[in-house]
């Protein structure tokens, strides 16, 4: 994973920290979204869906991959089942 | 008596998953008690690490908690977990399951032991952590007994409720240990997803639908704010971001974490467990707030008229306050609104729900037992003597000594200085964070960082709880100011905690552990080029 690769996930990171912080809709409760859920929560709601697509992003681009590889290499040689 | 039998015959379910289904598989090491023989698969994995983090908070607490503050709780407690708890996985339960997998570690005190070569600074580690630890557990037998007691209508008596919760918790995790804990906790997660989703169904059903409900509530002035977060300052939804950094701190997370059979087991609960979140404390939060439009239900219009006396300025006694607050507090809204709305059987299944979070303590208890028998037993020569088969059969008696001693005080104390306990954990597992982080991303932290860390995690925990004790709470919507410098107001005391510089503890505890973590580190000594070789 390259340095530049590196720095945008951690923007992300601090990107979704800061939007987390939505003083916008601080002391606002409308549109009720459906007509019954304020927009406050609606947003939250949206953002928790926004992490999980953030995580598949994560996971995509910056697994440990060489961790987990070495791992199964030495549970291989010391003869474990590693399926 | 349904709701009664509906909740006895899910504790005879997880009773059977945790001891006999567990039985199938090999316990006779302390890898295969304490760790499930490192073999759980990606389903378990997830609904059962989900389960473990959700407590008898999840689904009464949070509606509770919404109920008097509007659905800022969401953002306050779940969306802020659902953003910190994935990325804490992702980056340090990977490392800690390579580590435990390469090194053969049981328990975080074992890796920090080898990581800074160091003994007895891992020693009060765990003392640390199990001080910690203990009130959830004592909390869960307290909780068990409570809804036992109140869902057979007085019939089981509260010391009984108390009993049989302990009793079942302690049978499978002594006979079915890790295995079986991860397996019931899988179970209490489903139901958990049901029980949200069925409550805001059948609720919403009843009403014909949620859109009168809330526009009613958006044209009084006395609940519009419900539905904003006005009620709480940006720094105190600030602060809050630091308490979830506490939950891959926990032993039973941590350890936890080593169970998985590979790495690849992550990835689908990173992705995976913010949408749980969602779908839990979604329908509780929402619930919580709609609970103020419905004056029919004659429990919430008690609520709703005990607040607004607290709330009118009327003199009143210090007893009358005290049980006017008791009255307005909303922990068992959903409860009020589902015996009003939903049909029987559903109460049942909401007593099962509250059950299964209220024995969460299952992994609690199983990791106390570890870290005993692992950072204690073993450590100093307990293992080596006796044999690994005497050393699964001192954490099964370490399981009935601790559910034991966690029934005694059960019934002896009250549940209100337990739960300030539980919030002092919190903020002190979070000031516990930089020790992980040290171990496994910085190679010039030292065994003398981690004892300054430890050390001033234990202190701030205890001044916190002895000014909480000490200085009265303010009164509700007032800060009393107790150390002002040039204006600036640095401690004061809230209605329902501390404020240093406006913002809760866990801020200044959770930095200036960090901060100590650096410093120390940097003027001492750092382990052999052997020992870093092994992490770095």
């Amino acid at each position: 994973m390259t340095s530049m690769t590196n720095f945008m996930l951690g923007l992300g990171v601090v990107t979704l920290y800061a939007l987390h912080q939505d003083i916008w809709f601080w002391d606002v409760a409308e549109p009720l979204v459906f007509g019954f859920l304020p927009v406050g929560l609606f947003y939250h709601a949206i953002y928790s869906v926004a992490i999980s697509l953030f995580m598949i992003l994560l996971v995509r681009v910056a697994w440990p991959v060489e961790l987990e590889r070495e791992v199964e290499r030495e549970s291989l040689d010391s003869g474990e089942d590693v399926s | 008596m349904i709701p009664a039998a509906v909740v006895f015959v899910y504790l005879g379910i997880v009773l059977y998953i945790g001891t006999f289904a567990s039985r199938r598989f090999d316990q006779g090491s302390a890898e295969g008690y304490f760790l499930a023989g490192r073999s759980l698969g990606p389903a378990v994995f997830l609904l059962s690490l989900f389960g473990t983090n959700m407590t008898a908070f999840t689904i009464l607490g949070s509606a509770g908690h919404a109920f008097s503050n509007g659905i800022v709780t969401y953002g306050l407690m779940a969306s802020s977990s659902a953003l910190v708890i994935p990325i804490t996985l992702f980056l340090i339960g990977t490392r800690m399951w390579a580590l435990g997998k390469r090194h053969g570690f049981i328990t975080p005190v074992q890796m920090f032991r080898d990581r800074w070569e160091c003994g007895h600074i891992g020693t009060l580690i765990f003392g640390l952590q199990a001080v910690l630890l203990l009130p959830y557990i004592i909390i869960a037998v307290m909780g068990g007994g409570t809804t036992l007691s109140a869902v057979s209508g007085g019939i089981v008596p509260y010391w009984l409720g108390g009993a049989v919760v302990a009793l079942v918790v302690m049978s499978y995790v002594f006979f079915g240990g890790m295995r079986g804990t991860a397996w019931v906790n899988s179970f209490q997660t489903v139901l958990f997803l049901v029980f949200g989703a069925a409550a805001l169904g059948l609720i919403g059903s009843s009403l014909g639908g949620y859109s009168q409900t809330m526009t009613r509530l958006l044209e009084s002035e006395t609940t519009a704010s419900l539905l904003t977060r006005e009620r709480i300052s940006p720094q105190f939804f600030l602060s809050y971001t630091f308490i979830p950094l506490s939950t891959i701190v926990f032993p039973h997370i941590i350890i936890f974490c080593l169970t998985a059979r590979r790495m690849a087991q992550f990835k689908k609960t990173v992705i995976y467990y913010p949408l749980c979140i969602l779908a839990i404390w979604l329908p509780c939060v929402f619930l919580g707030v709609a609970a103020n439009a419905m004056l029919d239900v004659p429990g919430i219009a008690a609520k709703l008229d005990a607040r607004e006396l607290l709330a009118s300025g009327e003199v009143l006694s210090v007893a009358m306050v005290t049980e006017l607050r008791q009255i307005a507090a909303g922990d068992d809204v959903i409860i009020l609104m589902l015996e009003h709305y939903a049909p029987l059987w559903m109460a049942g299944l909401l007593g099962a729900g509250i059950m299964a979070a209220v024995m969460a303590s299952d992994s609690q208890i199983l990791a106390l037992s570890t870290m005993f028998t692992e950072d204690v037993f073993t450590f100093y020569g307990g293992t080596k003597r006796f044999g690994e088969r005497v050393q699964v059969q001192m954490g099964r008696l370490f399981v009935v000594l601790i559910a034991g001693l966690a029934y005694i005080i059960a019934l002896r104390a009250s549940a209100g200085i337990f739960n300030l306990a539980v919030q002092y954990a919190f903020s002190g597992y979070a000031a516990l964070f930089p020790l992980l982080i040290g171990a496994l991303f910085w190679k010039r932290s030292t065994k003398w960082g981690a004892f300054a860390v430890t050390l001033w995690t234990a202190t701030t925990v205890a001044a916190v709880a002895v000014f909480q004790g000490v200085v009265p709470a303010a009164a509700p919507g007032t800060t009393v100011s107790y150390w002002t410098v040039a204006g600036v107001d640095v401690i004061a005391r809230t209605p329902g905690g501390t404020d240093v510089l406006g913002f809760m503890p866990v801020v200044p505890m959770t930095i200036v552990s960090a901060l100590l973590m650096v410093a120390i580190s940097l003027v001492t000594t750092r382990p052999s080029q052997a020992t870093l070789e092994k992490y770095f």
